[in-house]
């Protein structure tokens, strides 16, 4: 019960992730590998701040202002500079990666008995791992919420067609540099945000813990809609991959329950993402058999 | 006889390609062009006469070598297409190109809506009168789109989609409209009725167009004048009633001759 509870919780916190990537990944139609860098630079930025004495809450915020900018120098080499867009990614990941040693001052900084979001006087006497599930619910309404409302403003729509069909948006007089910029720092202050939750429920953040989040980001996304393949709004839509980053949790602790060890978990990561990937594929070989059979 | 605005000037319009080389080829050689308010100009022209390269550069997407450009008597050669979109509305060939196909057609016209103006941060107003008067202004159309609203372009039809483009360039009203072939795609009928369409609104709106076209027969029938391009040049001109005059023979005889 407690693992399935935690489950919950992981889902929730790591799901800021997947609708980050959303963002970039599935409305900008931009594969941007910056999120290695950023998910650590948010943790990174929080557990320094809050060891410093910041209010949680603060840490967090300015974790996540850090993390756009970040995005802002991928959208920059993208745009201005004509870098390709997997390169923008990767050059800002490997900068970043020098940042957040000096942030940190080392490796990986703990946060001993200092205070964090999930700690606050109105989660106290609650049992364990429950705390992370409500802080996780709470996050998950305000940024699906804030980024619904966001997609439905006339900048929001002019993003959208930018990802959508470029060309087009130009034409119709937008700046779609702007918009990919704008896009990509969004992303990442909620990639950062992710690294900033999930270092201060861990207790540490660490330098190389940014390895394979964009898999994890991938599979919350990727799981989601192979899970609810009809279409639906955009809230609708934000809302599975929260759903599937819970679903994703969830195979994680089977994988570990059947023996598997932590040490396997990135194996399994890629392999989970690389079925559901084909899932839709192999539905449709499946499918077209049978139906040839019934011939 | 009062003296009419123009509304694009092309003042000795060059594009050099590969500029020092030895592939060095004047695509766009000195044009010098005139077009005044409500003029109807349909642009014919055998394959690499210029015909595209003058609409890319009239739209800002391809640079000038040399030359000027001026949209509504005001110098343009320096903007770029993006600053273009508040004088200048284009249509593509390609139905695929016009508009955003995971958006819904409602969206995409609220989108068209701003053309060349400031989005800011406010809701983009999908109120129910909006639509309302969206499923009028679609109803014009006469295809089905306005039952379509919420439906994503990319499951419309070429000819819906198409119908929803020129629409969609007549939104916020432009002092130039570019119509890059935007029937050829379609099926006879469809192309003819579109056709019909954006000539009965460009003559009711005034408004200024050029229109590339392959159909010899359209070139004639619509608009109230008609360029010949060859080598990156005006090869003929013709006006009002020496448009009027012209037969598809004509028309051939200059082909055969450029």
């Amino acid at each position: 019960m407690a693992l399935f509870v935690s489950a919950i919780g992981q889902g929730l916190i790591w799901a800021t992730l997947g609708i980050g990537l959303y963002l970039s990944f599935r409305i900008l139609d931009f594969p941007d590998m910056t999120v290695e860098g950023t998910f650590p630079l948010g943790a990174a930025t929080a557990v320094t701040l809050i060891s410093n004495g910041w209010q949680p809450l603060v840490a967090t915020g300015i974790a996540m202002l850090v993390g756009s900018i970040a995005g802002l120098v991928t959208g920059l080499l993208y745009t201005k500079g004509q870098v390709p867009i997997l390169l923008a990614g990767i050059l800002t990941m490997t900068a970043v990666y020098s940042i957040n040693l000096r942030i940190m001052g080392q490796a990986n900084r703990s946060l001993l008995q200092e205070q964090t979001v999930f700690s606050a006087p109105l989660l106290a006497g609650l049992p364990k791992n429950f705390p992370v599930v409500i802080v996780g619910i709470g996050v998950m309404v305000l940024v699906i919420g804030l980024t619904t409302w966001f997609l439905k403003t006339e900048l929001g729509q002019a993003f959208i067609a930018t990802g959508d069909n470029a060309n087009m948006a130009r034409s119709m007089g937008i700046n779609t540099d702007r918009m990919t910029i704008l896009g990509l720092m969004l992303s990442n202050a909620l990639i950062a945000l992710g690294g900033a939750l999930v270092a201060q429920n861990n207790g540490f953040a660490d330098v190389n813990m940014g390895i394979g989040t964009i898999v994890v980001a991938l599979a919350s996304i990727i799981i989601g809609e192979v899970a609810f393949s009809e279409q639906m709004t955009l809230t609708n839509r934000l809302i599975t991959v929260a759903i599937g980053s819970i679903m994703y949790r969830f195979v994680l602790v089977l994988v570990l329950l059947v023996g598997f060890n932590a040490d396997d978990l990135k194996l399994v990561s890629a392999i989970i993402l690389g079925l559901a990937l084909m899932l839709p594929k192999l539905g449709h070989h499946l499918h077209f058999k049978a139906q040839r059979q019934e011939d | 006889m009062a003296i009419e605005k123009a509304s694009l000037r092309l003042q000795e319009a060059t594009v050099i390609v590969n500029q020092g080389t030895a592939e060095e080829r004047i695509i766009l050689d000195h044009v010098s062009l005139t077009v005044h308010q409500g003029e109807f100009v349909t642009v014919l022209g055998s394959n690499g006469a210029g015909k595209s390269t003058l609409f890319n550069v009239i739209a800002g997407t391809l640079p000038l070598t040399s030359g000027h450009i001026y949209l509504g008597g005001q110098e343009v050669t320096h903007l770029n297409e993006i600053e273009r979109t508040k004088i200048l509305a284009r249509i593509f060939q390609d139905p695929k190109l016009g508009t955003a196909p995971r958006m819904t057609v409602a969206e995409n016209l609220l989108l068209a809506q701003r053309r060349g103006k400031k989005r800011r941060l406010r809701d983009r107003g999908l109120t129910e009168a909006k639509r309302q008067t969206l499923r009028e202004l679609t109803k014009t159309m006469g295809n089905g789109l306005s039952d379509r609203l919420d439906v994503a372009t990319g499951a419309l039809s070429g000819g819906q989609r198409q119908a929803l483009s020129f629409l969609m360039a007549t939104q916020v009203r432009p002092e130039v409209m570019l119509l890059d072939e935007h029937t050829a795609a379609l099926d006879p009928k469809t192309s003819a009725q579109l056709m019909a369409l954006t000539d009965e609104h460009i003559r009711r709106e005034h408004l200024t167009a050029l229109m590339i076209t392959h159909n010899l027969a359209d070139a004639l029938e619509y608009g109230n004048r008609l360029l010949v391009l060859a080598n990156g040049q005006i090869a003929q001109d013709f006006k009002d009633s020496d448009k009027a005059n012209l037969s598809v023979a004509d028309l051939l005889a200059y082909f055969e001759r450029y």
